[in-house]
């Protein structure tokens, strides 16, 4: 079994605060991964509200937030156990998050073991 | 004196009830490495006990007596040991024992006996079949066929299970003494789990003795009534694990036919849910939820809560989130089980089957028995299979013969 961390991102902030509709999806499609005992983290939610998001760059430059560059915000991340990169896939595929123009980023976690 | 028959019946109650407690009092004096001195004390009172009342009748106070003769021959135990191992035995502990203070029969004492001996027997060293094993016969006085019994297991499996717990006991450094937050912190969540487990062992017991399983969820619930007696211990997690027990045991008569077979939640009579249990439930799960802790047992009352209620339009919605989040906090088939079965509920079979196959639990009867409910109104063939399963692997008679049954109407 591998890992693979599984990146949110989203492209407008007032999606960040989901329906309770939306909520239930997400926490049904979260639920089922656990329920198949395949999420070995439930991450973190990261907020992008202003006083929550800096960008730390050389020469002492803090900017506000992430948005002056890329358009889209990274809104939270898991890690879930799979066989292969196509079954983390398959699983990222049932997230309500396309739904609202979102997407999400597989990458397979380096096993230092 | 009361009519000297009527010990029969009192003495069996009173030893289950007064020998716990007498044994954690004495051990406090004796410490735990001596458990057995306390525990021989304690056989040797009840023996008294019945050998005398059954020809001078019942005493007034039967508990005053019990620990009055349970002193002396404490005090008796000491002073044979102060003649032989003059050099050994401190006086100090001999004179200790002399004060009336310290065998105080109620109180914070008494209390703190109790409340120290489950924290000494919940010991992470013992395997949690161990752990509930020497909670049934230390802190509530079952015998080893009692627990055989319980357990559907042999009662030289539970002797030699005793004795390695006994061993591990011994050599623990606990301090019998509940002092501050550093002796309880390290141990409590083991404390709430064992307990959890053993009101569990009743609950869903796989003997279908009836009595057997009432006597294991009411001790669970006096053991955690005590937890929350105590400042140190009456978290939000205890009466969070506090309200789950009596939101189940509300409906532990509702939930066994006359045989003993498990009725199904939806078959069940509502009229026989204890009201007042489900009421006790509702005060402890709100003193629960005082600050902002989610505990495992949170939303396992709360999903307890739910069942308790009447036709909720979106009552199933509510559990299946319970479910959600409880699976977020720690991966259990049952739970997983559970939350197919609530999708179901919500979100209609066929999907709901999807849900469930995605499990892969094909080793587990319960995946079997779910999947074949879930097939029945719509593939009666895959339900068929399914239950088929469910019996191979079941290792329940009464789950067996429930599922037997349900074969039966969907082949006729």
């Amino acid at each position: 079994m591998k890992e693979f961390a599984l990146i949110f991102r989203l492209k407008d902030i007032a999606d960040f605060q989901p329906s309770p509709e939306q909520m239930q999806e997400r926490m049904n499609w979260l639920g089922s991964i656990a329920a198949q005992n395949k999420l070995v983290d439930k991450g973190n939610t990261l907020l992008p509200a202003t006083g929550s998001a800096k960008t730390v760059k050389p020469d002492n430059v803090v900017t506000d937030g992430p948005y002056t560059e890329i358009k889209e915000f990274i809104s939270g991340y898991i890690v879930v156990r799979a066989e292969s990169i196509d079954e983390a896939v398959a699983m990222a595929k049932g997230n309500p998050i396309f739904k609202i123009g979102g997407n999400i980023e597989v990458r397979e976690v380096l096993n230092r073991g | 004196m009361k009519d000297a028959q009527s010990y029969h019946e009192l003495l069996p109650h009173l030893f289950r009830q007064e020998y716990a407690k007498m044994t954690a009092v004495l051990c406090r004096h004796f410490g735990l490495k001596h458990i057995e001195i306390a525990e021989d004390i304690a056989s040797d009172t009840f023996l008294k006990a019945s050998e005398h009342w059954a020809i001078n009748g019942v005493p007034e106070n039967p508990t005053a007596w019990l620990y009055t003769v349970a002193k002396n021959r404490a005090k008796d135990y000491f002073k044979r040991l102060s003649v032989y191992e003059r050099q050994v035995i401190n006086e100090i502990v001999a004179d200790n024992i002399q004060g009336e203070y310290d065998f105080e029969l109620d109180g914070p004492a008494l209390a703190d006996s109790q409340l120290a001996m489950i924290f000494a027997v919940c010991n992470p060293a013992n395997s949690s079949a161990s752990q509930i094993s020497l909670a049934l016969q230390i802190l509530c006085g079952f015998s080893v066929e009692e627990i055989a019994n319980a357990f559907l297991a042999k009662p030289e499996t539970i002797k030699k299970r005793l004795l390695r717990a006994r061993a591990n006991l011994r050599n623990d450094n606990f301090r019998l003494t509940i002092g501050n937050e550093t002796d309880i912190h390290p141990r409590m969540d083991n404390v709430l789990k064992t307990l959890y487990l053993l009101f569990n062992e009743g609950y869903f017991s796989k003997t279908n003795n009836q009595h057997i399983r009432k006597e294991l969820c009411s001790e669970a619930i006096r053991l955690t009534l005590l937890l929350t007696e105590h400042p140190l211990t009456h978290t939000a997690q205890t009466y969070a694990l506090l309200a789950l027990m009596c939101f189940q045991s509300s409906r532990l008569q509702a939930r066994a036919s006359d045989k003993g077979e498990t009725i199904l939640f939806e078959a069940q009579d509502r009229n026989l849910w204890d009201q007042s249990l489900i009421q006790r439930g509702n005060y402890y799960l709100i003193k629960a939820t005082d600050g902002n802790e989610v505990s495992k047992y949170h939303l396992e009352a709360g999903i307890a809560y739910w069942h308790t209620t009447p036709i909720d339009e979106n009552k199933w919605q509510h559990i299946l989130q319970l479910y959600n989040q409880l699976m977020l906090i720690e991966y259990a088939p049952m739970t997983a089980l559970n939350r197919a079965f609530a999708f179901a509920k919500v979100y209609g079979n066929e999907k709901g089957i999807h849900e469930a196959e995605k499990l892969k639990l094909t080793e587990n009867a319960y995946y079997h028995g779910l999947l074949g409910y879930l097939y029945a109104p719509i593939k009666t063939d895959q339900a068929i299979h399914h239950y088929r399963r469910a019996v191979q692997l079941t290792k329940s008679k009464m789950e067996k013969l429930t599922i037997e049954k349900e074969l039966q109407r969907l082949i006729s």
